[in-house]
């Protein structure tokens, strides 16, 4: 699934236009971007947290020639997943529509 | 920043959309990715990253508080892997 995958899913759903549904997908990412740019943690409440994270210099080889290297320091992004989406991809319902379901049972 | 703090970002940018409809499109975006990896797809997104599950075999684990032994069942975690350009952006050797 690529970026106009998720744009196609918004025009479908909500019926605004393809260029529309693109648009915003654009300006999401180059928000989030930006954000994680100022080194600013990023939250998204039922999705998961983008965590900007230092790393110290240190020793890394060549794994090719077994040649000794320096890893500069850096930082690097990490998302942590909530645990909603966690429990979702492990095909465990939210809540919310597990109680539909009993509902219509 | 919060997915409030996200959600009025993008508000601002848009025209044409309030910002209870924007709300809704970011949501519906953010549950996209997460529909996607649980029905076992994975998601690329050139520049900015990739999402998709990684499996965690079963292992052994122990109750921190009695010190019995347990099995912990494999499970699957999602993992995103930053992209290029995001990494470059992050680490301040790219524009953003």
């Amino acid at each position: 699934m690529k970026k106009v995958d998720i744009a196609n899913e918004l025009y479908e759903k909500i019926g605004i236009s393809k260029k529309e549904a693109m648009d915003i997908v654009e300006l999401v990412l180059d928000t989030l971007k930006d954000s994680l740019k100022n080194g600013e943690i990023v939250k998204i409440a039922g999705f998961g947290n983008f965590v900007v994270r230092n790393k110290r210099e240190r020793k890394g080889r060549n794994p090719k020639t077994g040649e000794e290297i320096g890893i500069s320091p850096r930082k690097v992004v990490t998302f942590r997943p909530s645990h909603i989406f966690k429990e979702y991809v492990n095909g465990q319902k939210p809540q919310v529509e597990s109680l539909e379901s009993q509902k219509s049972e | 920043m919060t997915k409030t703090d996200l959600i009025e970002k993008v508000s601002l940018k848009t025209t044409g959309l309030t910002k209870k409809q924007t709300e809704i499109i970011v949501n519906m975006l953010f549950d996209s990715i997460k529909e996607a990896l649980a029905t076992g797809d994975k998601i690329a997104i050139r520049g900015f990253g990739s999402f998709r599950v990684r499996n965690r075999r079963n292992r052994e684990g122990r109750n921190p508080k009695t010190g019995e032994t347990v099995t912990v069942p494999e499970k699957r975690v999602p993992f995103f892997k930053a992209g290029k350009e995001l990494k470059e952006v992050v680490d301040g050797k790219a524009p953003g």
